[in-house]
C-alpha cells in the first residue's frame, strides 16, 4: 500500500462538491495525489498536507498527468512501476502539478480507465504497455481534445498515419542490448551464451538483434543460443529454457521477457548454489535490485534498462511546456540516456565497463549501426 | 431398600418444531426387566421420543429421570453414561473393520499408545457368550449376515455398559428364522437384569415378546397397556383410532392366459457374480403373484431386469408374447408394464417435481401432454388433477413439491400413475414399506382390483404377511433361483420361512 | 399453505440479498481496516456505475459475457452436473467465432450469424466431450472440464500465435459484416462498448427458460438433475440428456465468448492466463440460483462491481482488489446459505415464538 494513491476526492465528496471532477472542462481540478501520502492517513489531515506540495482542488489550473497501469499493477517491478516512479518525481519536482494512476485488472479494463481519466480532463494520460494500442486509439479518437501517451508502440490510424492526440513512446532497445551483449561476450568463459525472448515479434526481435551484435562485434566466434517462450508471464518456462541453455554450456543469459525470465533467474540460483559460474542478464529495470541474490552474490551481471521514468517525465514536462509532441513517435536512446546498462555493476569487469563506454561513444557518433531486425543483423554480421 | 419401579420415566414430554408438535405430553415409564413397546403409525413421534431419550434434541417441557434421578440428557454421551444404549435401524457399522474393532470404535483400551486389540477381543467373546450372541469377534462386517451384524449393534450397547436397549424396528430386514433368535436374545438379556424399549408398528411381535406397551398416535401419548390384556386388533385400534381390518378382501382367483413369462432368466451384477441365475417364472391374468424371500436374493435384480433397468446376461422376459428382453424401461413400460418401484424416494419420485409433474412422469412426452416439443402444463394438470382426487392423494394440490408429501401419500401417487396406464402386468415391489396401517390397506385394496380386471400383478416383499394375505400363488426366491412355487391356500409362514432360509422340500441341489 | 409457497419464493429472494448485504459490509470493515471510507468508497462504486451513461453503457458490456457463462452453468448445474468448463468453452467460443469473423467473408445477415453459430458449436464440442465421457465412462465432469480448459487455452494461444497473429498478442480484427458493434448503442452511451450482444444475452436469457420449463426436453433435463435413478426408471435416457446438457451448456458458453470476440474486443488475443468469465459465471449461477432471472440481476451485480471498482480506486484510492474480496465475501454468503438459513429461521422463529 506504500505508493497508493491518496485521494483528495474523498474529503471533496465528503464536503459535497460531489463529482466535480466529471466536468468536461479540460483544466478543472482532478483528485490529487503524492505519492509519498500514506492512504491510511485520514482523509481531513491529507487535505491538509496536499494543499502544502499542491495547488488546493477547486482553484484549477493545476496541471495534471495520470497513467493507466496495465494488468501487471504499478507495483510490478517492471515498466508499471518505472513508470509511476518518473511520474512520481515529476510531481515532486514541479509542486503545482497532480499526478496519479489507475490500475486495470484486466484487458477489459483499459479502454474505460483510459476514457475516465480523459473525461476527468487530465492534461496527459500515459498508457503504459503496447497492450493498450487498440484501447487508446478508440480512446484518443472519441476524446479528440485530450492528450494521450502510450509506452513501447507506435499507434497509427487506419491508414497508417500517426494520430495527432497521441504520443509514442518507444526506446532503442537494440542499443541497449548491444552494450550488454558485449558484456556478455567480454566475460563468458565458455564462449557460449544464450537469449531468452517473450513472444516473438518486432519489439523483442530489437532486443535479440542487439544483444547477439553486441556479442559478435567482440567475439565473431562466440556462439549464442536463441529461444522464444511465446509468453511473457510463464516462469516455469523461462525456467525450463534457462535449464536446457546452462546444461548446453551456456554461462550468460540474456533475456526479454517479462516475467518469464524470473524463472530462468530461479535456475540460475539454483546453478550458483550449487557452484557453478553462470549468469543472468536482466531486461528493462536494474533487476539486480530486487532479484537474483544466492547465498554468496548476486547472479544478475548486469541489466539492459529502459528508462520508462525518464521517458514519462520528459513527455509529461514538454507538455506541460506547451510542447506536447502528439502524432510524434519519440525514440529514447542511448544518447538520451533512455537505454543503457543499469547502475548496478559489482559484477561487470572493468575492462568490459570501459568497452561499454567506448561503444557507447562509438553508437552515438553513428560508427556502430546497431541491427534492430534478422535482417539488418545478418547484414551487421557479415560485414565484421 | 427402597426398589424403584422405573428405571427409565420420560414424563409429559413435549417436543416442537417449526410449524408441528412432534410429542405432545407423552409420558413413557419403563420397569426394571420388562421389554416395553412403544408402538405407532409411521411419523407418530416415536423416533423423535427417543432421540429425546438418546440426547439428541432437547424436550421443550418434561422431565427425564433415569432410576429416579432427575437427568438432562444434552447429548447422546450423556445418555450412554446413564446406561442407554440404542440399536439402529440402519446399523452403524464399518464394512471393512472387524466385529471387535468396530464394537471398540471410539472406546479403544490402550496399551500405551496402542490398541489393545487382544484384550478386547476377549472382553467382546465374554459378553456374546454371556448373552448368547454368538459372534465371532474376528470376522469383518462384510462376511457376516444382516442378523449377525444386528447382534454386533446389540453387543456395541452392552460394551458400552447400556442397561437399558432401545431397539429401533429390529426385524425390519430380518428372516422368520432371525427374529425368532433376535427373540430370544431379547429375552436373555432381560434374564441377565437389562430392559428392553422396543419401537415397532408390527403387532404380532408385540403380542410375542413384550410385557406392556405404549401407544402414541399424532405426536399424543394414547396410554399404556400391559400387552396380555390385549389383542392384535385392540392394539391396531389404539394405533390407529379406528377400526382395523387385517384381511384383504378378495374372490377367488381366475387365472387366464400367461402375461409374463421369464425363461432361463440370468442377470449378473458388477462383480459378474450371478444374482439371478435360470430364473423361470409366469404370471397369468387375473392372478396375484408373490414372491417372498430375504433380500438380496436376487428379487432386486430380478425387477430391474424385467423393467430394463438392468441388462439380461441371458434368457428372455416377454409380456403378453411379445419378447421384451433386452428392451430399454420406455420401451418396456410401453409393451404394457407397470412398476411400483420399491424404494420411492430413489426411483418412484422426483422428489423435487411437483405432484402433478410427478404423476405425468410416464407419459409426459405423449400427446396431449407434450405437443412438438413443447408441454402442455394446462393438460398435465387437468390430468393429474383427476388422478390425485381418484387415487385420494393428500396434497394441498398438484403444485406442491412431492417431497412435502407423507410417505403414504407418496406412494399413493406413484400407485396412480402407474395404474391408470392400464398395464397388462403391474410389478409391485414392496409396495407398502415405511406405510402406515390406513395407506397399507388402500394400497392392497387396489392391487386385488386390478387383478379383479384382469391383469397379472408380480408382487414382491419383504413381508411375509403381505405376500401371504395378497398373493394367490407364491414364489420362493432363495440365492437368484425360484425354489419353490406354492399355492397360498396350502402353505405357511413356517414352511415359506424354512424354504427361504435355502431349505427346500425335496431335498437336491441346494447351493 | 399457498401462502407458505409464496414464503418459500420469497426466501429463495431472500437468501442471496442477505448474501449480497453481508458481503458488502464485510467490505466495509476491510476498508475501515485498511484506513479508507466506506461510503466514500461505495458512493464512488455507485457513481462508477449510474454515475455517468458511459459507465452504466460499459456496466451492461460487461454483465453480457457473465450472463452467458452463467446460463452456461446454471444449464448445466439443472442436469446435476458441475461444468467448471465454461472457462474453456468460452475461450474456444471466442476463438471460433473470430476465425470466423476475420477469414469469412459475407454479407452481414449470413455471416454474423455463421460467427456466432460457429462460438457456440466450438463450445457446445468442448462440452460434449466432458459430457461423454462422463456418460459412457463415468469420469467424473469435474475433473475432464479443467483439463478442457487448459487445452482450450493453450490450443486457442497456439492456432493465434502460429496462424492469426497480427500484431503484438493480437489477431486481426473481425470483418464488421461479422461485428456486433453497435454505433446506435455506443452512442446511446457516450462511446460505450455496448454492443447487440447485450440483447442476445436478455433473448439467450429467455432461451434458457423456456428450454427448461416448457419443453418436453428441458422436463428431462430438470428430472435428470434431480433424480437420475427416477428418470432413467421413467425411461428417460440419462445418458443422452447427461451428453445434451453438457453441450448445450457448452454452446451457452461460446457464445459468451463470442460476445467477446464479436463485440467487445473484436478480435482474440493470445491470453496470458485465464479469462475469469468462466468461473465468475459459477458465482453468477449461484447467487442467481439458477434462474434466468436471477443470473441476469447477478450478472448486473458482478458486472457492476468490477465496472465500479474502477472508479473506487480513482475516486475514493480504494484498491481495486478490494472489490474481487467483496465479490468474494458475497460468493462466500451465497455458498454458505445454508448458515445463512439456519441464522435466518432461528430470527424468525424468535419472532415468532413472542
Amino acid at each position: 500500500m506504500k505508493k497508493r494513491v491518496m485521494m483528495l476526492m474523498s474529503s471533496v465528496l465528503a464536503a459535497g462538491t460531489l463529482l466535480a471532477a466529471c466536468g468536461e472542462e479540460n483544466n478543472e481540478s482532478t483528485p490529487i495525489n503524492d505519492g509519498g501520502n500514506n492512504a491510511n492517513e485520514a482523509a481531513d489531515n491529507s487535505a491538509d498536507e496536499n494543499t502544502g506540495n499542491n495547488e488546493a482542488a477547486g482553484e484549477g489550473e493545476a496541471f495534471t498527468a495520470q497513467m493507466v497501469t496495465d494488468i501487471g499493477g504499478v507495483d510490478d517491478r517492471s515498466f508499471n512501476e518505472s513508470a509511476w516512479a518518473g511520474l512520481t518525481l515529476f510531481g515532486e519536482d514541479y509542486p503545482n502539478a497532480e499526478v496519479g494512476y489507475v490500475q486495470s485488472s484486466d484487458a477489459s479494463d483499459y479502454a474505460p480507465n483510459l476514457n475516465r481519466i480523459a473525461r476527468e480532463g487530465t492534461d496527459i494520460s500515459f498508457a503504459i504497455g503496447f497492450l493498450m494500442e487498440d484501447d487508446i486509439k478508440t480512446v484518443a479518437a472519441q476524446n479528440e481534445d485530450q492528450n494521450f501517451a502510450i509506452v513501447d508502440t507506435v499507434v497509427t490510424d487506419d491508414n497508417g498515419d500517426l494520430i495527432p492526440n497521441i504520443a509514442n513512446i518507444t526506446f532503442a532497445e537494440h542499443e541497449g542490448s548491444f552494450l550488454v551483449g558485449a558484456v556478455a561476450a567480454m566475460q563468458s568463459e565458455t564462449d557460449h551464451i544464450g537469449f531468452i525472448g517473450g513472444v516473438e515479434g518486432e519489439l523483442i526481435k530489437k532486443f535479440e538483434s542487439g544483444f547477439k551484435a553486441g556479442a559478435k562485434f567482440v567475439n565473431p566466434d562466440i556462439e549464442i543460443a536463441t529461444q522464444y517462450a511465446q509468453n511473457f508471464n510463464d516462469a516455469s518456462k523461462g525456467q525450463q529454457i534457462g535449464n536446457a541453455m546452462y546444461g548446453n554450456g551456456a554461462d550468460i543469459i540474456f533475456h526479454a521477457a517479462g516475467a518469464t525470465g524470473n524463472g530462468l533467474i530461479t535456475d540460475a540460483i539454483e546453478r550458483a548454489q550449487d557452484g557453478e559460474n553462470v549468469w543472468v542478464i536482466g531486461v528493462d529495470q536494474d533487476q539486480a535490485l530486487t532479484q537474483g541474490d544466492w547465498d554468496d552474490g548476486n547472479v544478475i551481471l548486469t541489466s539492459m534498462v529502459k528508462r520508462v521514468d525518464e521517458a514519462v517525465y520528459q513527455v509529461a514536462e514538454s507538455t506541460m511546456n506547451g510542447e506536447y509532441p502528439g502524432g510524434e513517435v519519440l525514440e529514447f536512446t542511448l544518447e538520451d540516456a533512455g537505454v543503457g546498462i543499469a547502475e548496478s555493476r559489482e559484477n561487470v569487469s572493468e575492462e568490459a565497463l570501459t568497452a561499454v563506454e567506448e561503444y557507447t561513444d562509438m553508437i552515438i557518433n553513428g560508427e556502430i549501426v546497431v541491427p534492430k531486425t534478422d535482417e539488418e543483423y545478418e547484414e551487421f554480421e557479415g560485414s565484421l | 431398600m427402597f426398589t424403584l419401579e422405573y428405571v427409565i420415566e420420560m414424563n409429559n414430554i413435549r417436543k416442537e418444531f417449526p410449524g408441528i408438535v412432534a410429542n405432545d405430553n407423552i409420558t413413557l415409564q419403563v420397569k426394571q426387566g420388562e421389554i416395553h413397546a412403544l408402538l405407532g403409525e409411521n411419523g407418530a413421534g416415536k423416533s423423535t421420543l427417543m432421540n429425546v431419550l438418546f440426547g439428541l434434541y432437547q424436550p421443550e417441557k418434561g422431565e427425564i429421570r433415569v432410576r429416579g434421578e432427575k437427568v438432562a440428557i444434552t447429548d447422546p454421551n450423556v445418555a450412554t453414561e446413564c446406561g442407554i444404549g440404542m440399536v439402529h435401524q440402519h446399523f452403524m457399522l464399518i464394512e471393512k473393520f472387524t466385529v471387535t474393532e468396530n464394537i471398540i470404535l471410539g472406546k479403544e483400551p490402550k496399551k500405551g499408545t496402542t490398541i489393545n486389540l487382544r484384550k478386547a477381543e476377549k472382553d467382546v467373546a465374554e459378553i456374546s457368550e454371556r448373552y448368547g450372541l454368538k459372534v465371532d469377534p474376528r470376522s469383518k462386517i462384510e462376511d457376516i449376515s444382516v442378523g449377525m451384524q444386528q447382534r454386533v449393534e446389540i453387543l456395541k450397547t452392552l460394551y458400552r455398559g447400556a442397561n437399558i436397549l432401545i431397539f429401533d424396528e429390529p426385524t425390519a430386514a430380518l428372516t422368520p428364522q432371525e427374529i425368532k433368535e433376535l427373540i430370544q436374545i431379547m429375552k436373555n438379556l432381560i434374564k441377565e437384569g437389562k430392559s428392553i424399549i422396543l419401537i415397532t408398528h408390527k403387532l404380532k411381535e408385540i403380542m410375542q415378546v413384550c410385557d406392556r406397551c405404549t401407544v402414541i398416535r399424532r405426536g399424543e401419548g394414547i396410554g399404556t397397556v400391559n400387552v396380555s390384556e390385549m389383542t392384535e386388533s385392540t392394539l391396531a385400534e389404539m394405533m390407529v383410532g379406528r377400526e382395523i381390518s387385517f384381511e384383504v378382501e378378495k374372490k377367488e382367483a381366475k387365472p387366464t392366459n400367461p402375461v409374463l413369462t421369464i425363461k432361463d432368466l440370468i442377470v449378473e451384477d458388477i462383480r459378474r457374480v450371478n444374482v439371478v441365475n435360470k430364473l423361470n417364472l409366469e404370471v397369468k391374468a387375473g392372478e396375484i403373484l408373490g414372491v417372498a424371500g430375504v433380500d438380496g436374493n436376487g428379487q432386486t435384480e430380478l425387477i430391474e431386469a424385467i423393467t430394463g433397468l438392468r441388462s439380461l446376461k441371458s434368457g428372455t422376459i416377454s409380456v403378453s408374447g411379445q419378447d421384451i428382453s433386452g428392451y430399454k424401461p420406455r420401451r418396456v413400460t410401453e409393451s404394457g408394464v407397470g412398476h411400483i418401484p420399491q424404494d420411492r424416494h430413489k426411483h418412484g419420485l422426483v422428489l423435487d417435481f411437483t405432484v402433478g409433474e410427478n404423476i405425468l412422469l410416464q407419459t409426459y412426452y405423449q400427446k396431449p401432454y407434450t405437443s412438438k416439443g413443447i408441454l402442455n402444463y394446462t393438460k398435465m394438470y387437468d390430468k393429474s388433477r383427476g388422478l390425485i382426487e381418484e387415487y385420494d392423494v393428500r396434497t394441498p394440490n398438484e403444485k406442491t413439491f412431492a417431497r412435502a408429501l407423507s410417505g403414504g401419500n407418496q406412494q399413493k401417487a406413484i400407485i396412480a400413475r402407474e395404474i391408470d396406464r392400464s398395464p397388462e402386468l403391474l410389478i409391485a415391489a414392496q409396495p407398502t414399506r415405511g406405510l402406515d396401517v390406513g395407506a397399507i390397506e388402500f394400497i392392497h385394496r387396489k392391487l386385488v382390483e386390478e387383478r379383479e380386471k384382469g391383469r397379472a400383478v408380480l408382487l414382491v416383499s419383504l413381508e411375509l404377511d403381505e405376500v401371504l394375505n395378497l398373493s394367490d400363488r407364491i414364489a420362493v426366491i432363495y440365492n437368484g433361483e425360484i425354489v419353490d412355487i406354492l399355492d397360498t391356500k396350502d402353505t405357511d409362514e413356517k414352511e415359506l420361512g424354512l424354504l427361504m432360509a435355502g431349505g427346500k422340500r425335496d431335498v437336491g441341489d441346494v447351493q | 399453505m399457498i401462502g407458505n409457497v409464496l414464503k418459500s419464493k420469497l426466501f429463495g429472494i431472500t437468501i442471496p440479498l442477505i448474501a449480497i448485504g453481508f458481503g458488502f459490509l464485510a467490505g466495509a470493515v476491510i476498508m475501515l481496516l485498511s484506513g479508507h471510507n466506506p461510503i466514500t468508497g461505495y458512493v464512488a462504486l455507485f457513481q462508477g456505475v449510474f454515475g455517468e451513461i458511459y459507465y452504466f453503457g460499459e456496466t451492461l458490456q460487461r454483465m453480457t459475457p457473465l450472463i452467458f457463462s452463467g446460463l452456461a452453468v446454471a444449464f448445466a448445474l439443472r442436469t446435476g452436473l458441475l461444468n467448471i468448463g465454461v472457462e474453456g468453452q468460452l475461450i474456444v467460443g471466442w476463438f471460433a467465432s473470430v476465425f470466423v469473423g476475420i477469414v469469412v467473408e459475407a454479407p452481414m445477415i449470413i455471416h454474423l450469424p455463421l460467427a456466432m453459430a460457429a462460438g457456440a458449436i466450438a463450445g457446445a464440442l468442448w462440452g460434449f466431450v466432458p459430457g461423454l465421457l462422463k456418460a459412457k465412462f463415468e469420469v467424473h465432469e469435474v475433473i475432464v472440464t479443467i483439463m478442457m480448459n487448459y487445452i482450450a487455452l493453450h490450443i486457442v494461444n497456439h492456432f493465434i500465435r502460429n496462424n492469426l497473429l497480427a500484431s503484438g498478442q493480437r489477431t486481426d480484427f473481425i470483418n464488421s459484416s461479422a461485428s456486433l458493434s453497435s454505433e446506435y448503442l455506443a452512442a446511446l452511451t457516450d462511446f460505450s462498448r455496448l454492443h447487440w450482444g447485450f440483447l442476445i444475452a436478455i433473448i439467450s436469457c429467455v432461451i434458457m427458460w423456456f428450454i427448461l420449463w416448457k419443453t418436453t426436453k428441458g422436463f428431462e433435463l430438470r428430472a435428470v438433475g434431480f433424480n437420475k435413478n427416477a428418470s432413467s426408471y421413467a425411461g428417460m435416457n440419462v445418458n443422452f440428456n447427461i451428453i445434451l446438457s453438457m453441450s448445450v451448456s457448452g454452446a451457452f458458453a461460446g457464445v459468451g465468448g463470442a460476445m467477446l470476440g464479436l463485440g467487445t474486443y473484436q478480435y482474440a488475443n493470445i491470453l496470458p492466463a485465464f479469462t475469469s468469465y468462466g468461473f465468475d459465471g459459477i458465482a453468477v449461477a449461484l447467487l442467481g440460483g439458477s434462474t434466468s432471472i436471477g443470473i441476469f440481476l447477478a450478472a448486473f451485480l458482478f458486472g457492476g462491481l468490477k465496472e465500479g471498482a474502477n472508479n473506487m480506486q480513482a475516486a475514493a484510492g480504494v484498491a481495486p482488489e478490494l472489490v474481487e474480496i467483496i465479490i468474494a465475501l458475497i460468493i462466500f454468503f451465497v455458498a454458505s446459505s445454508y448458515l445463512v438459513r439456519w441464522i435466518y429461521t432461528k430470527l424468525q422463529f424468535k419472532k415468532e415464538g413472542k
